[in-house]
Parts: structure tokens; sequence; C-alpha cells
């Protein structure tokens, strides 16, 4: 327990830990000190000077952002001279500040407006001509206003200490002081927006968003990203049936402020124009738009008459289809069907991991463990590239508590900048290198270890031996690549495994394919792919195969379909994911696409259509039976539905062995790039098309 | 013999300038015929104890514009710190008005180096850095043959004169930054950062330098060291007034007959200096007003300047003893115009770090630029005071007290020379604006 001091603030008196910072003290006491610079977290600056406070004593007046409180400290917040202060501070920065708050981009949302509509003066007393100068793009996704900018610094901090890209800085002197891209007139960055986010006033600005509405004319639907394996907590912002943004707005979830360029921007594949937007048919060769009830039909006589003749039907299921669509899928597959034909593109292997901790509940670790632990280790994996958050939680545990880093990868990775330790490992050769840390690990209080999809199957065993044999408390991290990857594989898209990591045969059923034996099935008959895109580099050996596919896009997969049913994106549909440390987060319905059924109603109504009661298909009465029948997943209601993270508990062990590792691996998307998700974002895709160099506009920098 | 910037005053009392003139006064060799390096061995003598001890009986305030006591300073530096220490020479002189740390540079700097070395054995440090204000280009040649000299004939590096001390000195070139010359802002500069300041408390004493302890003082500080050394603590308090140690070089420029760096002792009469030193004022104009200290430091007006030049005489009268940079204005200037200018140099000069200095030097410099044309109306002239106290003892640094100081002297002083312009303008017929 910290050090208590007693000090008295506006006459009252207060306690609070010796040193905490005075803004601090008295925002947890409900007392508001005004502040652009001071930023929770980030580098203290006193530079905006806007916290002002007086404090007896002390001639001058001290900026509550860094002044720490002492015992017997008599401070007021609360005077006319203070006052008078944050006015005049607000009045020298709308000096040369335009006063067009009416065609603003910020306007609604500007910190600088709602403190002057708080502290400041009425009018103007500046005569002068206002330092203009112009408006610059600095990447597809940046623009800088400088005369907007107040130079809080914050967006500069947010990218060196934040993010650790170091992008921006700053120029010139006085008044003239400008923030500008390291690259002179362009970021070459990754482009994440957190600067734009973080600026409080309309300085910094998003290309994808910028004077396309007002902030109070969209509706804020709070969600889950839906790309990549972290599960960042998003808000997204909609007018008019479109997605315009998203930000995690209420700075809320696991993720508070932080999203990457792919949840922050690319959105905007669910409004594309090339949505499948009608269920399609093929009839004599070519696919046609057709009614629901048609496709439905058609859909359920077919499996109906394989079903009855003893067929072969397979399931490719999805990495970002909800639990509930996954679970429903499964019972459709093993109960409407009889059929263990079901998998999933996997891209780590859970499965050995939850195996090789068995009768243990505390092992895996949460994303609120990365920012926790006092030390960890990164074997064989680009953090900064493939999992945004846990990067971002890694930088700021160490940024903020002085964790320790250990990395053992193939090449150079950004957490190199912070790690005590980083060892190069051939891959193959990872557990080798991780070998040779043993003396230096097992002196750690306790580890947390993330590992990509190079250490699978007995790999994950032997690693799990070397966290035992270090001695001291070890929680690890299965990374996977998106956003509902770990919910595939907990509701048991896998041919030997049902819901929860059971057997198959608890179920008296026997192993079904997987997918490369599913396409390699020249006598399939029916093959139905969700949410998934395997024929983009595989053929589908089964010529006569029926082919039904949930899409968005009519991919390579879809080209070859018989029906298409148009899907829902996790924009669209209510439910929940799992991320990958198996936090289980509920996705909003931000917007409903025209054409487009969720992926659960889909599988319900042909369900129905078959004849074959699977129970009702609505997400709500979905997640209690998961709760009810899936180990682990009786998490806590509340915690989810008010946008909280509730971890699941997979009760481990005696998960049968043949997990055939060899068929798991990541998809290597890097920051930029999503699957087929991200192909169909413009806003992604102008990011790479357009790398830093092309936005020098030919001007030398000085 | 030497020619020098100006002539000497008989009237002076010249401790650390007393070297200037001889011929090449610069030399090692000049130095050492001349007691040089005499109270290094006597620094090695009596140790880090005594040392801070004579430093602190001398009453020597920092000659850099604070006027804080030296040896106090010297004290604060942890001394057996697992950091390395750093003695840092400020020598970015920027201040208008100011012109002595360049002479004691030009025409005694191993007086500079043998300060150095003697704040080295107080603190147990083997490092020193002279910053030296990028303007002073031709100053940092001349420092480097020094230095240079210095080493090869043993009077730095390993065996500083074979007492086997070791001491090292490197040079910086500022970049043409007054604001760097803020002791902290000076040591990002030196760490090769752009030169903003950095928060106090930690103080660099305690952190500075790559976050080590760091004794960071003015040229004419350190100068004074050796003869503090040698002659004793209370030698050199008794130069000055009570509190107010030994003498200082004062840079008296403006209207006067004989321009020029005078070493005064510390409680000089100020008319004195201006009629008898600086030789009075051309034309014998009468006086009108007289920044003591710099040009941050409030004006005088004529009827206040029969006061002695030390700091509590300075504080008393409102105003500062500052840098030693006196600028004498008589009955033909125009105060409206020096107010502009003093605001043009501290808007320029403004490192942008924080709001108020930022934003009011910047929009006092308009302001002011308006009125010295006569444009403006009576609120503007308040607005003008006003700002400026906005400004005052709010800024992250003392840049903006520097610059809102001076400002609101002469507007409370001098307002009527506003309105005289005002007047004349709207006399003319033109439009009045605002
Ligand atoms: C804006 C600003 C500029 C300064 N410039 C100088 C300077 O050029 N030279 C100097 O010695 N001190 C300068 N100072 C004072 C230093 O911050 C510091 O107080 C001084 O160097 C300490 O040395 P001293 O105690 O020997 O005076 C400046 C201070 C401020 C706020
Ligand atoms: S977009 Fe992200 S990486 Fe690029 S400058 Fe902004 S904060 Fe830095
Ligand atoms: S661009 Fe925005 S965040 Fe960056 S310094 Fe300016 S106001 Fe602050
Ligand atoms: S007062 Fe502020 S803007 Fe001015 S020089 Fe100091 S820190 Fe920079
Ligand atoms: S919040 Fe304290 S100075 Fe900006």
């Amino acid at each position: 327990m910290a050090e208590l001091v007693t000090l008295t603030i506006d006459g009252a008196q207060v306690q609070a830990e010796k040193g905490a910072l005075l803004i601090d003290v008295c925002k947890a006491r409900g007392i508001e000190i005004p502040a652009f610079c001071y930023y929770e977290g980030l580098a203290l600056q006193a530079a905006c000077r806007m916290c002002l406070v007086e404090v007896e004593k002390m001639p001058k007046l001290q900026p509550g952002c860094t002044l720490p409180v002492a015992e017997g400290m008599v401070v007021k917040t609360d005077t006319p001279v203070i006052h008078e202060a944050r006015k005049s501070m607000l009045e020298f920065l709308l000096a040369n500040h335009p006063l067009d708050c009416p065609v603003c981009d910020k306007g609604g949302e500007c910190e600088l407006q709602d403190m002057t509509f708080r502290y400041g003066l009425g009018e103007s007393r500046f005569l002068e001509n206002k330092h203009h100068v112009d408006e610059q793009q600095w990447s597809p996704v940046v623009f800088f206003d400088r005369p907007r900018c107040i130079l809080c610094y914050r967006c500069v901090r947010i990218c060196d200490e934040g993010v650790g890209v170091d992008a921006l800085g700053v120029v010139q002197r006085g008044v003239v002081s400008a923030i500008a891209p390291s690259h002179g007139d362009h970021l070459e960055c990754d482009e994440c927006g957190m600067c734009i986010d973080i600026c409080p006033v309309g300085a910094l600005t998003s290309g994808m968003y910028r004077y396309k509405t007002r902030p109070w004319e969209m509706n804020h639907v709070g969600t889950i990203c839906t790309h990549c394996s972290n599960g960042c907590k998003t808000t997204l912002g909609v007018r008019g049936g479109q997605v315009i943004r998203a930000n995690n707005r209420d700075h809320s979830g696991i993720n508070g402020e932080f999203l990457c360029v792919k949840g922050r921007f690319g959105w905007d594949f669910v409004n594309s124009t090339e949505r499948a937007q009608s269920p399609m048919l093929r009839t004599n060769g070519r696919l046609e738009p057709v009614s629901w009830s048609r496709a439905l039909m058609t859909v359920a006589r077919k499996l109906n008459e394989v079903k009855q003749r003893g067929g072969r039907v397979g399931f490719i299921a999805s990495n970002h289809t909800s639990n509930e669509e996954n679970y429903y899928l499964q019972k459709l597959a093993r109960q409407g069907l009889r059929s263990n034909n079901i998998d999933h593109h996997r891209t780590g292997d859970v499965v050995t991991l939850i195996d090789a901790l068995a009768g243990r509940t505390d092992a895996l670790a949460t994303v609120a463990d990365l920012y926790a632990a006092k030390a960890s280790l990164v074997i064989a994996s680009d953090l900064a590239q493939q999992q945004p958050l846990l990067h971002f939680q890694l930088r700021a545990n160490w940024r903020h508590h002085r964790s320790r880093t250990y990395v053992v990868t193939p090449g150079p990775v950004r957490e190199r900048k912070f790690a005590v330790k980083s060892l190069h490992a051939e891959p193959g050769r990872e557990l080798d290198a991780v070998e040779s840390l043993r003396d230096d690990l097992s002196k750690e209080p306790e580890l947390v270890i993330l590992f990509g999809d190079a250490i699978q199957g007995d790999a994950v065993r032997r690693l799990v031996a070397f966290g035992d044999s270090l001695g001291i408390p070890v929680k690890y991290v299965c990374l996977l690549d998106y956003s509902n990857s770990r919910g595939a594989i907990d509701m048991g898209l896998a041919p030997g495994l049902l819901p929860g990591y059971r057997p198959v045969a608890e179920a008296g059923l026997e192993p079904g394919m997987t997918i490369a034996e599913m396409l390699a099935d020249a006598s399939l008959d029916v093959l139905w792919v969700v949410g998934a895109n395997p024929l983009r580099n595989a053929r589908l050996a089964a010529e006569n195969a029926f082919v039904v596919v949930n899409e968005m896009f009519l991919a390579e997969t879809a080209q070859r379909a018989d029906v298409i049913f148009p899907a829902a994106s996790a924009y669209e549909k209510e439910g929940t994911v799992t991320n990958v440390c198996g936090e289980v987060q509920s996705l909003k319905k931000a917007l409903k696409v025209m054409g487009a059924k969720t992926d659960l109603e889909i599988f319900g109504l042909v369900a129905a259509e078959m004849g074959i009661d699977l129970g009702p298909f609505q997400p709500g009465a979905v997640f209690e039976e998961i709760r009810r029948e899936v180990r682990g997943y009786n998490v806590s209601l509340p915690v989810i539905a008010t946008g909280g993270a509730a971890q699941s508990v997979p009760l481990n062990g005696r998960v049968p062995a043949l997990t055939r590792a060899e068929l798991i691996q990541s998809a290597r998307d890097t920051l930029f790039t999503s699957g087929t998700l991200g192909r169909y974002s413009k806003n992604l895709t102008s990011v790479l098309e357009h790398p830093g160099k092309l936005y020098a506009s030919g001007i030398e920098t000085p | 013999m030497k020619i020098l910037y100006n002539e000497p005053s008989p009237l002076e009392t010249r401790v650390l300038s007393r070297r200037f003139g001889l011929e090449n006064s610069e030399r090692l060799d000049t130095y050492l015929a001349t007691g040089g390096f005499e109270a290094f061995r006597k620094a090695l003598e009596i140790g880090p104890d005594q040392i801070i001890s004579e430093v602190k009986t001398s009453a020597l305030r920092g000659r850099g514009g604070a006027g804080f006591p030296t040896g106090m300073k010297w004290s604060f530096v942890p001394r057996n710190h697992p950091k390395p220490r750093y003695i840092i020479v400020n020598a970015d002189e920027s201040e208008p008005g100011t012109c002595k740390d360049r002479l004691l540079m030009e025409y005694d700097p191993y007086q500079l180096l043998e300060g150095m070395l003697i704040a080295g054995i107080a603190v147990d440090s083997r490092k020193g850095y002279i910053y030296v204000r990028g303007e002073y280009r031709y100053l940092i040649t001349h420092l480097e043959r020094v230095v240079e000299e210095a080493y090869s004939r043993g009077y730095l590096g390993k065996n500083v004169a074979g007492t086997g001390f070791e001491f090292d000195v490197y040079l910086h070139s500022g970049a043409g930054a007054y604001e760097c010359g803020e002791e902290t802002a000076l040591l990002d500069s030196l760490e090769g950062k752009r030169g903003i300041p950095r928060m106090k408390p930690p103080f660099p004493a305690v952190s500075g330098a790559w976050q080590s302890p760091t004794l960071l003082n003015n040229v004419e500080t350190f100068s004074a060291v050796p003869h503090i050394i040698l002659n004793g603590g209370q030698w050199f308090a008794g130069l000055g007034t009570p509190k107010n140690g030994g003498t200082r070089l004062v840079c008296i420029s403006g209207h006067v007959n004989k321009p020029g760096v005078y070493e005064l002792p510390l409680g000089y009469p100020m008319l004195k200096a201006i009629y008898e030193v600086a030789g009075g004022i051309p034309g014998g104009r009468k006086l009108k007003a007289v920044i003591p200290g710099g040009s941050s430091c409030p004006v005088l007006r004529a009827a206040e300047c029969d006061l002695a030049m030390d700091y509590d005489s300075l504080a008393k009268a409102g105003s500062m003893l500052g840098s030693g940079g006196m600028v004498v204005m008589d009955e033909t200037t125009d105060m409206v115009r020096a107010a502009l200018r003093i605001m043009a140099f501290y808007q320029h000069e403004s490192c942008g770090w924080c709001i108020p200095c930022r934003e009011g030097t910047a929009w006092l410099r308009k302001m002011l630029a308006r009125l010295d044309a006569g444009i403006g109306t009576p609120a503007d002239i308040d607005l003008v005071g006003e700002l400026s106290k906005n400004m005052l003892g709010r800024t992250f640094c003392a840049l903006g007290d520097a610059a809102a100081m001076p400002t609101i002297s002469i507007v409370e002083k001098f307002r009527d020379e506003f309105e005289a312009k005002l007047q004349s303008y709207a006399a003319a017929g033109l439009v009045q604006v605002g």
C-alpha cells in the first residue's frame, strides 16, 4: 500500500497517494481541472497551462498536471484568479485559431470548443491577422490543418510512446512551431489514426471521415472489430445505413483508446458496392439472383436428399462468424446431418495448448495480463504486424511498469526496441532459443508466453513443459489470426472436437474430414462454405459436388457455388465473439445491409426448411445454450451485456491428440491486410497502394 | 598592447578582467605567469567541502540572470551518485544588452577552465561542456585552440597539471536560439534534441545532462571561482555588499559616451556607472530610462535610478540585476518603439512550447507594431498591459516573464507616449482601427 497524504482541496480534506498528480486526485473527487496537454499514460508536458491552480505558499499558479500531492498541501481550484487564468489561456489559444467551428470537422466533439464554452470569454479581443498555413495531406488517412493545432503534443506522444512508430515531431519554434511528419511532408507509418483520435481539436482529421457528417448525426454503436483476433472494442458511427467511421469512442473495453488501421478504417467493406445482396442460384451454368425462399428451399431439399441416401456433406466454417452461428452450424452438421465433416482454417494450435494445460484454470492470459505481467516472452510472431493490440499492451506495460520482454523471432520485430533480450531463431529452432533463455526467465517472478503458428503439436507440449520447469507462474497466449478464430475452435468447428473441446467420440461419432480432406474427396456430395475462401488457392476435387456458400463477396469460392446466401457481416448482427485470449465479448448490430441475412438466420431457416428442430435461432437463446452446454462458457452475462470482456475458462484435458497440427497455418496477414475483408475495403487498399513516398509532393523538405 | 573592445575605466575593480589587455592574455603561458592554476592546486588540497564552503562564504550569486547563490547550488549536487557528474558552462549569452561572457572567453579562457576544474573537484566530476552561443562562431574556433593547447600542455585530460586529477572539456555550439540559454533547454540541446525547456523539478543539480547530476553555471560565475579559492570567500564577499559578493562585469550600452564592459563591485551606484564610468550621455541630453540587467528586466525611470546595483536594491526598486546588461536610454528614446523592439525579440525567440508565451508574444508584437504606428485605441494600450500580465508567472519557463516584465513596466511608466502616438495618428486625419 502506497503512503497516503492528507491535503486540502477547495476546503475539503482529501486523502491521496503520496506523489499522485493533483489533476488525477481532483478528477477522482469529481473536481475537473481543465487540461489539453495532460493525457493519462503519456509523458507529462506542462505546456498548455490550462490546469493552473493556486497552491498555498507557492507564489505562482502551479500546473495541476505535474504537481505531485504532498502532505499538508492546500490547493484551490476554483478562485477568481484561476477562472481568469483559464479564460486568458483560452484567449491566447484562440488568437491564431480559426473561429469557424460551423465548418470545422471536429465541431461538436472538440475539446477546445467545450473548454471555451465552459471557461472561455464570450468574445475575441484579437484583432490582428491570424497566422495561416494551408492544410496538408500526409497520407490517405491523415490530414493536418496547422492553424487548428493547439500544440498539445498528444499526437507526437501517442505515436512515439504508444504506438512505437515515432512518425511525428515538432518543427520550427515559437508561433510557427508545427507538428510535422518525420519524413518531411508525408507519413510512412502504421496509419493507425491514433494521432487523429487523440487530437483534441480539428487539426488532425481522417481522410475516411472528414466532412462527411456531424458527430451528432450518427448513431454510435459499440461493438467488436471484425478483423484480427485481438477483439478490440470499437464504436461504429452509422448514418443513413452507412458506416462512416470507427473509434473506440468511450475508451472502454480491453483496448481503451487503441485501434489499429484495420479497426479504425477497415469498415468500408460493409457498404462496398460489391456486396452480395441477393441469393443466387446456378441455373444453366450461370449464377442468377433468386428469392430467399427459393434459395433456402433448394439447399434444404438437396441436404435432405443427400442425407436420405447417406451421401457425404462437408462444412468449411469461418474465422469471423459469431459463437452462436458457429455453435448452431455444428449442430446442423452433427445433429441435423450426422456429419463430422466440419472444419475451419486453423491459424494456431489452441487445441494442443488446452490439452497440455490439463486441469489448470489460470494458465491462459487475458489482454489485461499483457499490460500487468512482470515479464513476457514472444515466440515466432511479429506482434506489431499481426497482433496490434497485444503489441500495444506489451509496449504500454514496458512504458508504465518497465515490464521485461523477451523475443524469439526469425526476423526483426518492433518489440526488439524495448525487449531485454531478443534472439534470432530459424523456423523450427525456436524452442532451442527459448531454452537458452532459461536462466533469465526462471529469475522472473511471472511470465506470459505468446506463441505463433510455428509452435504446434508436440512443440506446444514441450513449450508448456518448459514453462512448468521454470518454477514460476506462467500464462499462455496461442496467437490466432481472425476476429473469432478462437470462437471457431471453442465451438467445435473441427472434425474431431465438439464444442468445449470434447472429443466427438463422446457423442458417439467418428472424427470427420478436415478441410484438405474435404477438398480432396472426389465423392463429396455437398460442400457448404461459410464465410471462407478455400478455393482461392485450392481445387475442389469433387467436380459434381453441390456447393453452398454464405458470403459477402463473390470471391473465388463463391464463383464455384451452386447457391450463394448473401451474408451479413459482424457489424450487422448480434451475438458474441471470443478473442485470442479467450475473452468473450458481444457484437451489437450497427446497421442492416439490404438483402443480407446473418449466418445464424440462414442456418436456422435451412434447418426449419429441412424439417429438423435445432432450437430457436435467436442469438440470445443460442448464447444461453452455449453457456449451459459448452465447457468454460458459463461467463458472466452482465459483464458481456455492458460491453465488457469475460474470459472463457475451458476445463482442460482429455482433448484428443489427433489435432493434425500440420493443417495449422497463419495467413500471415500484415497490419494492412485482412483476408477477403481487407480486399474489399477501399480504405485499407488505398493505404497499401499509397505507401508513404507517394505523398511526397515533389517539394524538397527543409 | 592588445586592442580591447573598450577602454577600461580607472573606476573599475578588476578581478575577473585583470588579465584583459595583457599581451597574449588568452595563452596558457600568460595565464601561468599571472597566478594561473594556483587556485586549482589549492582546491585539490582543501577538497570539496572546503571549496563549497568558500564559495558559499563568498556570497557569489549566479551571473546568468537569476542570481541564485552559487555555493548553495553546488551543495545540491550529490557527489556519491552512481551516475557521472557533469560541469556545464552556460555560454549562450543571448540576452540583449549582455556581452560580457564573450570577453571572458576571448581574453581569459583559462580562468574559465580553471573555474570548471575547481567545480569538477567540488562535485567529483570528470567531464565538462562549454555550450557556446551559436552566433559566437569565432569563439568556438578560438576556444578549440585553447582547449587543444590545454590538452597538449597537460592542463586537461588524464593528469591535469601533473596532479593526477582527470578532467575533459568539450565544446558544443548552439544553433541560434536564445531559449537554449535557459538551463534545461540548454541540456536538451546539448543532448541533441530540440531546445525546449524541461520540467523542474528535478533540477539539473540532481538530474541534468543525460539524467545525471549536473552543475551548470554562467561563464562569469565559473570565472569568479579561482579568485574565491585563491583569496578566500571572505575577501570576495567583502568586495560587494552583504549577500551580494564580488564584482560584476557590467555591460553598459545605449546612450552613453563610452559604452563597454566594466567590472564594478556589486552595490556600485547606478548613476555613477552611467555618468562616470561610461562617460555620461552624449550631447548632455537627459536620462529617460534604464534597463538595468538585460532586456528582460523591468525598465527604471530616470528618477528611479539613484540606487546601488546589487540584487536586493534592484528587487526593491521593482526590477532586477539580471545578466548585467545595462541599457541606457536618453530623452530622445521612443519608448513605444523600445517596447516593440523588445517584444519582437522575445516573439522571435519564444520556443513555442507553451501557449501563453507562444501566442502571447506573437499577439503582443502585432499589437505593439500597430500602436507604434499610432493605430489603435486607448483600450489597446490597456490590452497590451493585460495580456502581458496574463503571461506573467504562467508560462513554462522564464522567457514568458522576460517578455512580459519590460512590457508591463513600459506601458505603466510611459503610457503617455502610447497615447501621444495615437493622438498624432488621429490628428493626421487617418482613420483609427479597433
Ligand atoms: C530564456 C532564458 C534564457 C537564458 N539565457 C541565459 C544565457 O544566455 N546565459 C546564462 O548564463 N544564463 C541564461 N539563463 C539563465 C539560466 O537558466 C541559468 O539560470 C543560469 O545559466 C545558471 O547559471 P548561474 O547560476 O551561474 O547564473 C537564461 C534563462 C532563461 C529563462
Ligand atoms: S497514424 Fe498512427 S503511426 Fe501514423 S502518425 Fe498517426 S499515430 Fe503515428
Ligand atoms: S495536431 Fe492535434 S494532437 Fe497534435 S499537437 Fe496539434 S492539437 Fe495536439
Ligand atoms: S515560456 Fe513557454 S514558449 Fe516561451 S520559451 Fe518558455 S517554454 Fe517556450
Ligand atoms: S494540462 Fe497541465 S499544462 Fe497542459
